[in-house]
């Protein structure tokens, strides 16, 4: 990426995950290290245990968005309504015009869970699926930003970025460089993903499912849980002038990268030579060097590969000085959504100045040559990059600060 | 709102009966008729034989799009940032899973461990950064009936960015049963373009977009009726009338439906 000249901030954000819903109760859960995971009780058979979010069963959708029913749309609803963040897009939609801001969200999985329930009910002799069924507006990936451009009352461009576990990590560089292409003054970021069958009994193929609550960076880590989350910021320009009065500092997207593995479809590069490059190209484009970032926000997940792998990446870019730790203890891998949920969490610890450790962790990995924080600390935290990794070889760093 | 634009300076296409660009020309200039035929496409020669194995239909049809795009460029395929779109990625491998999942009284294992890493809608994408071994960053979109409109954007945006050559993939399959009943692509259909900043010398034209939040009074269609049915039957095929302009060497200005909006597209040889 090329240097940013301007940041772009995020006016409003918020998430929900299995520890509550909200930045504050994130936060909250980080401080007294209350975990959200649980054995499984999506679906047993798969094993493992699960962050699952409460209360989403009986969520209901706006009547007008009915047809858009599903578990994906139930927790980006939920999240919406939360934080004040609808309202922080009507505010925006007012300013900019509701044409002038786009919709970019990542899902990996979308309203796939609705689409398992219907294979059960297919018609014996036909095989067809039941007619209450909708794909468009339920298991199609891009269901979820039809969903949201319309719960907002929007009339940009909209898209759905669909990378794996990167998804709403890249929803954030491809809103930005549509913001700066002009091609829109604002756009609503971030994703949703929602627990379902076939990553469930995917990642249980792949021999990836931790028997127990997930531990990244443990010695005897033994793979991921998994989670669901939604989350959404609100991306527009700092120059643009502002709603809030003015005053305090806010959060901004100081640099971003990507780069790809061309290793492996599931297994991360052995040196994490993608990993690498996305963290150079986004601290290149923050023009920052690794002394500057105060914490490393790991992708974290737990498994074997990913962690190692992140170690070696991580202290190749910033040696053993900076802070490092994962925040997948606590709510599980929420696969695509992984990246706006973690830059909500990042977000909060800003504000408050503490860094979460690793949850979970008993003896950290003594292989690891990087500084993984095993227990929360409490120190200033200016900028925080962001790591996203997923299947295809897709990393994503994203480099947070606070700007006037 | 500003404009984005490039230099197209690759091209290719994949269909029922549209076997390539070179093959493909003569009907999208309309200088030749339209016969639709069963044109599956071939297994990607830039795999290894142990990733050829693990491809199915889907993933040869974006391999082959993107690698006859990125050869009629001249460009080096690992030099190229790559924007993937569709509306149903691999369709077929997620059938084959929700099929799984379904079995009864199955124990154990319920879903293939490669069938589920290729369900992942970036799958084509991984497998070309794989095949070319570019480290380059690459994107992957899903946009329904807007794939096309959508990836133009998000490549155009990122050509404006980084002023690098862009790899624009974009394809949509039919779906197996009984998905295909609810989402019916009638044909496999894919196009490639390699976009360069403007003023580059050579290629086939020049391309300009502009989203705008109106409704086209009249949408692009194909000159060649026969085209038609093609077009309104798998989103991707949408990028026929562009084709067609560019096959013909004639400046063209379509519109493509985007939800409630559109997207204008101009393009100049």
């Amino acid at each position: 990426m090329r240097p940013q000249a301007q940041p772009l901030v995020l006016t409003a954000s918020t998430a929900i995950s299995a520890i509550g819903r909200g930045g504050a109760a994130h936060l909250q859960a980080l401080r007294t290290r209350a975990g959200g995971l649980r054995p499984n009780d999506f679906d047993p058979s798969a094993g493992g245990w699960i962050g699952r979010v409460e209360r989403v069963e009986a969520h209901r959708l706006p009547d007008a968005l009915a047809p858009l029913d599903c578990r994906n749309h139930r927790l980006a609803d939920m999240a919406l309504q939360t934080d004040g963040f609808a309202d922080a897009v009507a505010e925006a939609r007012a300013f900019y015009g509701a044409d002038r801001i786009a919709v970019v969200l990542g899902t990996s999985t979308s309203g796939i869970a609705t689409c398992e329930d219907a294979y059960r009910d297919r018609d014996p002799a036909t095989g067809a699926l039941p007619d209450r069924f909708d794909y468009d507006l339920t298991h199609d990936l891009f269901a979820l930003a039809r969903f949201v451009r319309a719960a907002l009352a929007l009339r940009g461009p909209a898209l759905v970025v669909s990378t794996a576990c990167a998804s709403s990590a890249r929803s954030f560089i491809d809103a930005a460089q549509l913001i700066r292409a002009g091609v829109c003054d604002a756009a609503v970021v971030g994703g949703s993903d929602s627990l379902c069958r076939m990553t469930l009994h995917g990642f249980a193929a792949l021999e990836l499912i931790s028997p127990s609550p997930c531990r990244p960076c443990d010695a005897d880590r033994a793979g991921i849980s998994i989670g669901e989350a939604a989350g959404f910021a609100l991306l527009e320009r700092s120059d643009a002038p502002r709603r809030d009065g003015g005053a305090g500092d806010r959060l901004a997207l100081l640099g971003m990268g990507a780069a790809s593995d061309a290793h492996h479809m599931s297994a991360p590069h052995p040196e994490g030579l993608g990993a690498i490059g996305a963290m150079r190209q986004a601290l290149h484009s923050a023009r920052l060097t690794p002394a500057q970032v105060d914490w490393v926000k790991l992708h974290g997940t737990g498994t074997r590969a990913n962690d190692a792998m992140e170690d070696l990446a991580v202290f190749e870019v910033f040696g053993d000085r900076v802070p490092s730790s994962s925040t997948k203890g606590w709510t599980g891998h929420t696969l695509g959504a992984c990246g706006i949920l973690e830059t909500v969490m990042a977000g909060q610890c800003m504000i408050e100045g503490f860094v979460p450790g690793c949850l979970g962790v008993a003896t950290a990995d003594p292989t690891f040559r990087t500084d993984v924080l095993t227990g929360n600390q409490e120190r200033p935290v200016g900028v925080v990059l962001t790591n996203s990794f997923g299947f295809g070889g897709v990393n994503c760093s994203l480099v947070f600060g606070r700007v006037h | 709102m500003s404009q984005l634009a490039a230099r197209i300076v690759g091209v290719s296409v994949w269909g029922p009966g549209l076997e390539g660009w070179t093959a493909s020309r003569p009907v999208l200039a309309s200088d030749a008729d339209y016969q639709p035929a069963d044109s599956p496409a071939p297994p990607p020669a830039i795999l290894s034989a142990n990733e050829r194995r693990r491809t199915g239909p889907v993933a040869r049809l974006a391999l082959t799009v993107a690698t006859d795009a990125a050869a009629m460029s001249g460009l080096p395929p690992a030099s190229l940032r790559a924007v993937f779109a569709s509306g149903n990625g691999d369709g077929v491998v997620v059938g084959s899973i929700l099929e799984d999942l379904t079995r009864e009284g199955s124990q154990g294992r319920l879903v293939s461990p490669t069938q589920f890493h290729n369900s992942v809608h970036n799958a084509a994408c991984g497998y070309w950064s794989i095949a070319v071994g570019s480290r380059l960053p690459t994107t992957c979109l899903a946009g329904h009936d807007f794939s096309w409109p959508a990836a133009l954007l998000v490549a155009l945006a990122e050509l404006a960015e980084h002023g690098e050559p862009v790899l624009l993939c974009v394809y949509d399959h039919p779906l197996p049963p009984p998905l295909h009943a609810k989402r019916p692509i009638i044909a496999p259909f894919g196009v490639g373009l390699v976009l360069a900043p403007p003023g580059t010398d050579g290629g086939l034209g020049d391309i300009a977009v502009r989203y705008i939040a109106e409704p086209a009074a009249k949408v692009g269609e194909p000159r060649q009726a026969a085209l038609r049915a093609l077009s309104q039957g798998n989103p991707a095929a949408q990028a026929l009338p562009l084709l067609e302009a560019l096959a013909r060497g004639e400046a063209d200005t379509l519109a493509l439906a985007y939800l409630d909006g559109r997207l204008d597209v101009i393009v100049t040889p």
